[in-house]
């Protein structure tokens, strides 16, 4: 039986009927058609499906729908600002190329949108850390690197 | 994927009386990163999951004469808890080192311990430490030594209408030192080939070793103490003699299997190499008491 659940998708408060086993991303995807958030492995493992919850980054492939009830979801569309300019971290990715096919980049920038919002400043370490539940198979780690590391220099 | 209700109880008392109520049918989620795995792999197929996430208090470290971590503390919290990782390294150290970031923002230690796999992240830690889980139902609670908590590969102690509470953490002898070590295939987000938790408690006039805690995780059907290995390192100085001993004691101490992770042979060996490198490596940490 379908049940009500309300919460703040990239800012905004809404209301929606759901079948209660689905997840997140089946949610975001098929519901919502918000795609920018991708289905890889659908079992934790690539970070494809990385979403932001209360400012933390989680696997919505794994993440009950139910438990989204009174949360507050940042999606890969809630980055850039009303006048369709991009995030910071967005334009890092792109001037640094970090960016092939783009399947894992949605998770990769909310990946960094959470440290980033925590530490500024990482370290390269840091960086690998918060990234290793990311896989991306065809830019390279290093580019990716580089473009979190940007994102903050000169300020 | 099989429809499932999922029911979000806001007390434990509620929780236990759904548990009661739907029986074989349920099946309790806490972080669900194991629960939503296996219901997707289909080893699990419930009627009805009963989520934990919404009981005030089980989620809080608390210090009230002995330390208790709430079993749907998530690994993040702890690895990220300035009282863990002062007091209780070794465990900070194993959850920390659990998935990713986004498995351990919602990973708990009750879902890693109720799992009970034998290659559990923060069992070898645990059982070093002497903890003790902390069971509830309707009949009561009761407290059960983290050693008898696990009975085989997948199979825990709790009766069918029990919730694990927590964890009850005794502080360790002052002068304790120890380490984790975890070997995987690759460096991050994969299971463990063998796991290692070093504690050992070291007179700090002569160096002599007065008390030693070794457990292996992934070389048994369940998470165990390396007892024979202890009884070795206990009462004597830890020179490369006593270290070396140590570590072809603790290959004989287990009984792994061949997976895909690895042969038994390897494990057996691995294990007996990272004893002694916890033991070498808690030694250089000398000066940090545990
Ligand atoms: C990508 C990925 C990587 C992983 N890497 C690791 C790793 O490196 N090391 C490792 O050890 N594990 C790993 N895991 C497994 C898993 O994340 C951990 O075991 C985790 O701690 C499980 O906690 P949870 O809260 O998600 O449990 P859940 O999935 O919610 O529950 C697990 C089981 O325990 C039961 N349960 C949960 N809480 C309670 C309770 N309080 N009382 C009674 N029963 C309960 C549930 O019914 C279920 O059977 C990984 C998982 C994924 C998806
Ligand atoms: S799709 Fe969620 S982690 Fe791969
Ligand atoms: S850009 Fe293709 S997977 Fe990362």
């Amino acid at each position: 039986m379908k049940q009500t659940i309300r919460f703040k998708l990239n800012g905004d408060p809404i209301q929606i009927e759901v079948e209660p086993h689905l997840t997140l991303l089946e949610v975001l995807r098929n519901e919502l058609e918000l795609t920018g958030t991708k289905e890889g492995c659908g079992m934790g493992e690539c970070g494809a499906c990385t979403v932001l919850i209360n400012g933390r980054a989680v696997n919505s492939c794994l993440f009950p729908i139910m438990e989204t009830d009174g949360k507050n979801v940042i999606t890969i569309e809630g980055l850039a600002d009303v006048d369709g300019n991009l995030h910071p971290i967005q334009r890092s990715f792109i001037e640094n190329g970090a960016v092939q096919c783009g399947f894992c980049t949605s998770g990769m920038i909310l990946s960094a949108k959470a440290l980033l919002d925590e530490n500024p400043k990482p370290t390269e370490e840091e960086i690998r850390t918060a990234i290793s539940g990311n896989l991306c198979r065809c830019t390279g780690y290093l580019q990716i690197i580089e473009a979190i590391k940007e994102v903050n220099k000169n300020s | 994927m099989k429809k499932f209700d999922y029911l979000k109880p806001n007390t434990l008392e509620e929780a236990l009386s759904l548990l009661n109520q739907y029986g074989d049918r349920a099946k309790m989620i806490a972080g669900g990163t194991d629960a939503i795995v296996m219901n997707r792999q289909k080893k699990i197929s419930p009627d009805v999951f009963i989520s934990l996430r919404g009981i005030p208090g089980l989620d809080q470290i608390e210090f009230n004469g002995i330390f208790k971590i709430g079993a749907l503390v998530t690994h993040r919290t702890i690895e990220q808890s300035e009282l863990i990782r002062k007091r209780f390294p070794i465990l900070a150290g194993a959850s920390s080192v659990l998935g990713s970031v986004q498995v351990r923002n919602v990973a708990t230690i009750g879902g890693n311990l109720c799992t009970a796999s034998p290659s559990a992240e923060t069992s070898p830690s645990l059982l070093v430490y002497e903890a003790e889980a902390h069971l509830v139902s309707q009949n009561g609670e009761r407290r059960l030594s983290l050693e008898s908590f696990f009975v085989g590969p997948g199979e825990n102690a709790l009766d069918k209408k029990e919730i694990l509470k927590g964890i009850l953490l005794p502080s360790p002898p002052p002068n304790s030192v120890g380490a984790y070590l975890k070997l995987g295939r690759r460096k991050s987000v994969d299971l463990s080939v063998v796991n290692v938790a070093v504690l050992l408690t070291l007179d700090p006039k002569t160096g002599i070793c007065e008390r030693a805690r070794i457990a292996l995780g992934a070389v048994a059907p369940t998470p165990l103490r390396a007892k024979e290995t202890e009884k070795i390192l206990e009462g004597n100085l830890l020179d490369d003699g006593i270290i070396r001993k140590a570590g072809d004691c603790a290959k004989q101490e287990c009984s792994p299997i061949t997976d895909i992770r690895g042969s038994a042979e390897y494990r057996r060996e691995m294990a007996g190499v990272l004893v002694e490198k916890g033991i070498r490596q808690s030694l250089v940490n000398h000066s940090r008491i545990v």
